[in-house]
């Protein structure tokens, strides 16, 4: 009787566990297949990888694409402004962001419910597209690099997380007993809480970072110069509006079908060049961003 | 300063100011992050009586006259207003019905692999799109669904002798891909909150389930969902009170005028009336009356969650 229930756990168990790691493995193969296909699709030959030669290795090796797409102008500067705009915007989210955290993470400081209450409100309400980008307007912010990175210099988001993080990791004490001293709040703040606060600086900016890499939609309303796009954008332009740009077509003209494989093949790499930062931080930054997570799970 | 010493109930006022005074540094603190909140987000609000007006753009948002409800008459009345409400709240529900269950059982699932280097590498290759940009998932998405040169399209054609299909220009199909790229990016990203949750159940329970014979199949029903079950409850929740608000960048990346009829939300309308068509008082009525049922959907749903399950956000 106990043997043969024995039995039928274990066999229920492994069939369990071997339908589960099936699944888990075919879960895998669905979300890195779509990724590894770009990757060979960018180094194969267009024509074998629009008539489905190219499936599971590359064929035709060659750097055609990545050539054409480093050669283009607004491509390159696309970059270039991408890069800027994240360092820049990250850096002024950083400072908005934290020290303003800190305060509010502070028990003795006069009104802090009220406070938060101002900041919390927006995440639940908001003026909408048109009289947020009046305002961007009338601040003479269209077409300059403060568009991409002043509209969004603090996502409430990330305030919120910050503050649990400090109230939770500063102990009060510690706090105390520099006061006792006669040690400043910014100085308790630059010279304790900040070294003590390492992780979450690193999860925040993180945070900040992939995020201004990602976006495209403020530039896209704000931007109406090629040479401020990011290059989300250019991307956005060149894929989904099929704007192959001027000067890649120009020595593609003697064959129409070429240039269309040709536009095929830029892609491909465009879209590598385009994730290339966030996916190459990530292995680094794993860690960072489910902290995050859990950090923001814990109510505040 | 001195009227407040000489007052009858100054000594709270003084103690209160006196800590404000004490900590004034913290207050400097907080005044890039207010400053910046008020200009770009409550300015917004007071942009927000466009809706109330008809504007004129040498009069300004102060000096344009108003015309009541007139705006929010037209949205109501328009042809859009139906196919709008429609599409936004069906790919909100559609992506529900997938992407609310689909984490749970991938986390339950990674919960049963007892490997322990197989389950990090299924968290770091699951949790990866994520951080791809939208702009990048709907390239690969219009790349892999092209109906002349998307590797999908060939497959079709190649072995299983089909006509291609023009999967980005289908009405009926728009919202399934909406969702289906939605879970590929997300599901692992969701599951992480429920993982979590799962690592915090008693191993004790566990241990003595196996004494009394339950296999794991048992064990998933009566131990791991009911552990999760408030993460469960308080996220559907928190789904369920942002069912009129769908993001706008994917829906707008992948509209084209062939899908329009399935793929035209309120935010796309927004942006389309009111950065396209520079009808800024029309295109602020629509997003008000969006935002104000966002707002009472969340104030609902907050009371729910209250009440199930003693949580709420505020």
């Amino acid at each position: 009787m106990n043997k043969s229930k024995k039995i039928s756990i274990f066999n229920v168990d492994t069939i369990f566990d071997i339908v589960n790691h099936a699944i888990l493995i075919l879960i895998v193969i669905s979300i890195l297949y779509p990724l590894y296909f770009i990757v060979i699709a960018s180094i194969s030959n267009p024509v074998m990888v629009s008539s489905g030669q190219v499936l599971f290795w590359p064929r035709g090796i060659n750097f055609e694409g990545y050539k054409a797409i480093f050669k283009d102008r607004i491509i390159v500067s696309g970059y270039k402004n991408s890069l800027v705009y994240m360092v820049l915007g990250t850096s002024i989210n950083m400072i908005v962001t934290i020290p303003a955290a800190y305060s509010l993470s502070r028990k003795d400081l006069v009104g802090k419910d009220a406070i938060m209450f101002i900041f919390a409100f927006t995440m639940f309400f908001s003026g909408g597209l048109i009289p947020t980008y009046l305002i961007v307007r009338n601040l003479g912010m269209i077409n300059s690099i403060w568009a991409m990175v002043i509209p969004n210099a603090m996502s409430v988001y990330n305030l919120i997380i910050s503050r649990t993080f400090f109230r939770t990791n500063i102990p009060y004490e510690l706090l105390e007993a520099s006061q006792i001293e006669g040690c400043s709040n910014i100085r308790f703040f630059v010279t304790i809480a900040l070294p003590l606060s390492k992780a979450l600086l690193a999860v925040i900016a993180l945070f900040y970072g992939v995020s201004h890499w990602n976006a495209f939609f403020n530039a896209m309303i704000y931007l109406n110069k090629e040479e401020l796009y990011p290059i989300q954008l250019v991307l956005r332009n060149i894929l989904l509006e099929n704007q192959a740009r001027q000067e890649m077509m120009k020595d593609l003209v003697e064959n129409l079908s070429t240039a269309e494989q040709r536009a095929e093949l830029i892609k491909y790499g465009m879209i590598i060049v385009a994730s290339v930062p966030v996916l190459m931080m990530y292995p680094f930054a794993q860690k960072f961003f489910i902290k995050g997570v859990m950090i923001g799970a814990i109510k505040g | 300063m001195s009227a407040f010493t000489s007052s009858p109930c100054s000594a709270h006022t003084k103690k209160t100011l006196k800590n404000i005074l004490k900590n004034y540094q913290l207050y400097i603190f907080l005044i890039p992050a207010l400053v910046y909140i008020i200009i770009f987000h409550y300015g917004p609000m007071y942009g927000v009586q466009l809706a109330f007006k008809n504007f004129i753009a040498t009069k300004g948002i102060t000096g344009s006259p108003w015309v009541g409800f007139k705006q929010f008459n037209r949205f109501f009345s328009s042809a859009n207003f139906w196919r709008v409400i429609k599409n936004t709240v069906t790919i909100n529900l559609y992506s529900l019905c997938v992407n609310f269950p689909v984490p749970i059982i991938f986390a339950l699932m990674l919960n049963n692999v007892a490997h322990k280097r197989f389950k990090s590498f299924v968290q770091t290759v699951t949790y990866a799109p994520h951080f791809i940009s939208t702009v990048v998932l709907v390239s690969m998405m219009l790349v892999f669904l092209s109906p002349r040169s998307g590797f999908i399209n060939i497959i079709l054609k190649n072995y299983f002798g089909m006509e291609p299909i023009f999967f980005m220009a289908k009405n009926e199909l728009f919202k399934t891909i909406y969702v289906f790229s939605g879970l590929w990016q997300n599901m692992g990203w969701a599951a992480i909150i429920y993982i979590a949750a799962l690592t915090g159940i008693d191993r004790e329970l566990h241990e003595a389930a196996v004494v009394d014979g339950a296999n794991k199949i048992q064990r998933i029903i009566h131990i791991d969902i009911p552990g999760i079950m408030p993460t469960m409850v308080t996220l559907l929740i928190l789904n369920m009170g942002s069912i009129m608000n769908v993001g706008f960048e994917k829906v707008f990346l992948m509209q084209n005028s062939l899908n329009l009829e399935a793929s035209e939300t309120i935010s796309t309308y927004v942006y389309k009336v009111g950065l396209v068509g520079a009808d800024f008082s029309y295109s602020t009525a629509v997003g008000l009356f969006n935002s104000v049922i966002n707002f009472i959907m969340l104030l609902i749903t907050n009371q729910l969650s209250k009440k199930v399950t003693e949580v709420g956000l505020f």
